[in-house]
Formats: C-alpha cells, structure tokens, sequence
C-alpha cells in the first residue's frame, strides 16, 4: 500500500464490504443495521445527521442497533443530540466521544450522562463551529444523513429542509469518508440535484418519513400583553431608531410579537420599507401577515418550518427557491448571513447576570448554543458598513482615534422580568457556572457574553448597555429595566433616574407608549386560523397547533 | 393560601364616578382585580389573596409604585391571584384604575 493514499484504501474496503447488502447504492431499511456493522469501524469519526429541524431517524435506530462488540467506541460529531437514539448508543458502548452544538429536548438526560462520565465530551459547539472543525481537525470517517428522494445513482433530494446535509457530505465525501442518505422514497428522477450522486455511496429507503420538529411556530393565541408592550418598545425604541432593515430573530414570543406587530403597530408609525425588510430567518409562520402586507423583501432560512412549504413555494420572489420551486434552505450559509450580513439580533434567554452575560443552562440541563452565539455576536471580522452598524459603533465608547472607529452589531435580549414558574431572568450568578463546575466543563457555557450584548428590552423599559461608561452604569441600567426581580428591587433608584435622563434607560412613557395600550387587538394575527387566512390557505400548520 | 393587605395614604381621588368595576380573569397565571369606590378619598386599600406563599415583599413593592402612578384614593381594591408575575399584577392594576376613570 502507498503511503500517501491509506484512506482511500481503507475507504474503497467499506466500501466493498457495503456493497454486500446493497443492490447497487441502493439498501432496504432492513438491512441498515448490517450495513453500518460493515462499514464502520471501531474509534470513528460519525456524523449523524440532526439538527434543531430534520433527523436521520431511520439511521439512528440502525446504528443503536448496531453490535457493540463489533462497533465500538465512536466519536460523535454532529449538531444535534434530540432523538433517546443519540443518547442511548453511548449507554451501550456503541459510542463513547461527543462533540455537539444543540440538545434541546435531551437537555435533562445529557447533562445526567455528562455527569455520570458515561459521555467523555470534546466541546459544546454553535453550529458555525462545528461545520468549521469538519473541515479542520473533526471530519467524519461517515456520514449518516438525510434526504427526501434520491435516485438510484444516489442523487439526493433534500426539499426545503436542506439544512446542515451540504457541508456534513461535502467534508466527508471530499476526504476519503463513506456517505450514507435515508430517503423517503426511491425515485427514477429527482425533483432537483441538491447533493450530486457521486457524494452518496449508499442509499437507505426508510421505513418512514424523516422526522421534523416544528420548532419556530410560535401560536399567536399564546401571546400576552407584556409581550406585546415589550416588543411596542422594540419597535419604537430600537428598529426605528437605528433604521433596521437587515436582521435576525430568536424563536421567542417576544420576537413572533415584533413580527406580528409590523403589518400594524409599526405601519401606524410610518415605518414601511424603513426596517425589517431583508432577513436572516427561518419560515415563521408568524411572519406571514409582513410578507402579505408587504413588508419583507427577502428572506434565507436555515432550515424550513413544518406546514410552510406550500406557501414557501408560492412566494419565490419573498425565498430561495429551487427549479423545482420548493425551499433551499442551508444551515452553514445562513449562520454566515446572520453573523456578516445582519445588523441586529433579537433573541431571548433564560438567565442575565449583573454584567449582561446570559445563558439558557440552568443547573440540571445542558441545552447546547445552536446558532444563537454566532448570531447574538459582533463579527469583529467585518469590513462593510451601514448607517445602522455605524450609529451603533458611534455609541459605543470609542478610544483612540476617532477615524479608525469601528461599527458594532446590535445584539439585544429581549425577556420578561420572571420567566416560567416565576423564575427571575435576572440572577447574581448564572446557573451556567454551578453546571460547569459539577461535570467539569473547563468553559462556562454562556450563551451570549457580556461585551456582545448592546440592549436589554423587558417589560418595564429599555438598557442602552453601549451608552454606559462605567461597570457601575452597566449594573444600574439592568438592575433599572429587571422588574420586580431581587436584583430589579435592589436598585440605585436616584441613579437609575440619571441614566433615564441620559435615555440610557427608557421607560415606556419615555418613548410614547402607554402600556395600557398593549393589547392583543394589536396583532396581526390572533390565531393560527388567523395565520392560514392571512396565507390565502397556502399555510397548512401541523396537527398540534390545528387547536380550532 | 396566604392574604395580604396594604393601606396607603394617597394625595387625591381617583378621578371620575364608577362605583365599581373588574379586569382579569382567575386563570393560571393571572388575577382577578375588583375595584369598589368605598373608602375616603385619601385612603386606597389593596386585599390579595394568592396560591403563592412568600412573595409579600413583591407584592408590596407593586401595590407602592401602582398607587404612587394612579393615586387610587378612595378604592378599596380586591385581588383574586392565580399566581400571577408581577408585571401581569402591575398591569391589571392600572387596567382597573382605568376602568374606575370612565
């Protein structure tokens, strides 16, 4: 053997011993078990492919399947930890290293594992990370992904649900690794190419469709008056001020109420065409009355939302559409919009310490960043500026010569003073760093870092944390908009008076809002009835949210 | 259970001549608030009765800073809790008041 072509060798042998189970590229669900005991081996790099949206579900069974005793010890590298399968390979000896990004409904269990040493993790990742170190020191030996349709020759349809599958396959397929796609069906023709054939050795025919969590309906019933107060100030107090046009939402209440709010409360305010025009974002279905109305001009997603692809389809001019007219979504491409290409982030947490710094840990789960870091970021790497980047850089305290003054992004936190349960979102100490230190975590996973956070928006105001000079300011303008919070009640109130002079703090009468004001007559949409009327019909949420 | 009541001293009547009116619903996390026009014009009278124990110091902080902006003299206000967060209080309070200005 040469020395400098080993991987190819050892990849052309699994692929070989694939083949036995194959007929062509082509594999029936049940003999996925055998075809993944044939090509793995003990000690490899393994991508399974889920993220916050789509699962390699059919796969995932397969590989928990999988004899311990012949696979063993594989290194996990992969976004999402979401369906008990990811979890369960590690119980039994299948998989022994993780590296991750995002675990939200795992969060409990991992954190148990991660306690119990049954897990010996790499590092929590944001999803733009991870991507990045598949190509630089984490490339999968294999890649287990998903995909709607593919053909016999392994073209591969994605749909709108696109995702992370172009980079996993691209890093794998590019380095002598062995790429393996469920489908849901085996087709003559592909709708369109999203992965060109010669990427995917082998193709898995499900048992059942992949599965999607419907993770950014937000139900309009749902939303309160404090929601709706707060995201008035939004509004008024942030995105007409600075003139926002190019941004990024969280998947909170409070960020669907700014997005219902818009063909409305800010119409009223003459702000069309103005801001909220070109979006970093997935499909909300909470977004449908601004695009309707108008409003929005542009739109790339992550991934897609469950129920929005019809109407995804027919408004092209609004997405990124493919010949065959159905979303291309791309996770890797849209993180890069939101942190170069955005000029604000709006997200909520769970827990702001005295600083600024917040988190969505709390002590008994770790739920993993996502996206949400790359978003809730200033990208010190950018050169282009805008009247909005460059207003908030003017803010910011500028040292050293004014000319070489640098821009910043706007990364605000918008929540409610108590949060589920009555649990304050203002805390002396985040929870984040009891959770480090009980399983050993050498970085405290903080969602968004102090330096980054530029506003704070609760239910009693506004903190303009780049106008602050002082720590001391910075402390006295959270405590100022934290409520009823211990840490709101433990305010300076003469000096949380002087930084509302200065309108480091704002109140809503500060801005012209009366929060009696705030009612839901206000939305858009009240109801997802109302979002499918809004639609012309063409939005066909999914089943748990059909509550009429 | 637990009942709380604050008395404070306020600077003037709440304008207006509704006897009597109430906002919320008792639902959880909300609250029931009934206002009555009952009591002097320099007195205002809130009666809580919540599911939550040990939040008094909450509950007075809200009670001080809604008297302090509507200046409710004369009400006698009564208060249904279902574990409400105390902007939710804050806010139907002052929807109350507004209701008693008509």
């Amino acid at each position: 053997m040469s020395g400098w072509r080993q991987e190819r060798a050892v990849r052309d042998a699994r692929i070989e011993a694939g083949r036995a189970h194959a007929s062509g590229k082509v594999v029936a669900a049940e003999h996925a078990v055998a075809l993944l005991e044939a090509i793995l081996r003990p000690g490899d790099r393994v991508c399974l492919e889920g993220d916050n949206q789509k699962q390699a579900d059919c796969l995932a069974r397969a590989l928990s399947g999988c004899d311990p005793s012949r696979i063993h010890d594989l290194h996990m590298v992969q976004s999402g930890i979401v369906l008990p399968e990811h979890l369960d390979i590690f119980e039994q000896g299948i998989a022994r290293r993780l590296d991750y990004s995002y675990s939200g409904p795992q969060g409990g269990r991992i954190a148990r594992m991660l306690y119990g040493g049954q897990i010996e993790l790499g590092a929590v990742h944001t999803y733009l990370e991870l991507f990045a170190r598949y190509f630089v020191d984490l490339t999968p030996n294999v890649a287990l992904i998903a995909g709607v349709s593919a053909d016999r020759e392994g073209n591969l349809y994605t749909g709108p649900n696109t995702e992370d599958t172009p980079t996993v396959v691209e890093a794998t397929a590019f380095k002598n690794g062995v790429v393996v796609a469920q489908v849901n069906e085996i087709v003559e023709r592909v709708p369109r190419v999203d992965i060109p054939g010669d990427r995917i050795d082998f193709v898995v025919e499900a048992d059942q469709p992949f599965y999607v969590e419907p993770l950014f309906t937000r139900d309009p019933a749902a939303m309160t008056e404090t929601q709706i107060l707060m995201a008035m100030m939004a509004i008024k107090g942030i995105y007409a001020e600075y003139g926002i046009r190019r941004l990024n939402h969280g998947i909170g209440f409070g960020t669907a109420a700014i997005e219902l709010l818009l063909p409305t409360y800010a119409e009223r305010l003459g702000l069309k065409g103005q801001i909220a025009t070109h979006w970093a974002l997935n499909p909300h279905p909470t977004l449908i009355p601004a695009i309707e109305s108008g409003w929005v001009k542009q739109v790339h997603c992550f991934g897609s939302e469950v129920g929005m692809d019809r109407y995804i389809r027919e408004r092209s001019d609004i997405f990124f559409t493919g010949v065959d007219g159905s979303l291309r979504s791309n996770r890797a491409f849209c993180q890069t919009a939101g942190l170069y290409a955005c000029d604000l982030f709006i997200g909520s947490t769970l827990q702001i310490d005295l600083n600024g710094h917040s988190s969505t840990v709390t002590q008994n789960r770790v739920a993993g960043f996502g996206g949400a870091p790359n978003m809730g970021s200033d990208p010190h790497g950018r050169r282009h500026p805008s009247d909005t980047w460059m207003k908030a850089g003017r803010e910011a305290q500028v040292t050293g010569d004014p000319a070489l003054m640098r821009g910043r992004k706007l990364v605000v936190q918008i929540v409610e003073t108590f949060g589920e349960g009555l649990a304050p979102a203002f805390v002396e100490r985040l929870d984040a760093l009891e959770l480090a230190r009980k399983i050993g975590l050498e970085l405290a996973p903080v969602m968004v870092y102090a330096d980054d956070v530029t506003h704070i928006v609760t239910e009693e105001g506004i903190a303009n944390l780049l106008l602050c000079r002082t720590a001391d300011e910075r402390e006295q303008a959270i405590r100022g908009v934290a409520g009823y919070t211990e840490i709101g009640r433990g305010r300076d109130r003469a000096m949380v008076e002087s930084l509302r002079q200065r309108g480091i703090v704002r109140r809503p009468e500060d801005l012209g809002i009366e929060p009696l004001d705030a009612d839901r007559s206000l939305l858009a949409a009240r109801s997802i009835k109302d979002l499918v009327h809004w639609s012309g019909g063409l939005y066909e949420p999914p089943a748990k949210f059909r509550n009429w | 259970m637990e009942s709380l009541t604050f008395r404070h001293t306020t600077q003037k009547a709440l304008p207006g001549a509704k006897a009597q009116a109430i906002t919320g619903v008792v639902a959880s996390g909300n609250l029931e608030v009934l206002l009555e026009r009952a009591l002097p014009a320099s007195e205002c009278t809130v009666e809580i009765e919540t599911p939550i124990r040990g939040y008094g110091e909450v509950w007075a902080a809200v009670v001080a800073d809604f008297v302090a902006r509507a200046q409710p003299g004369g009400l006698r206000i009564t208060v249904n809790d279902g574990g409400a967060r105390p902007d939710t209080v804050s806010l139907r309070l002052l929807q109350g008041a507004r209701l008693m200005e008509v």
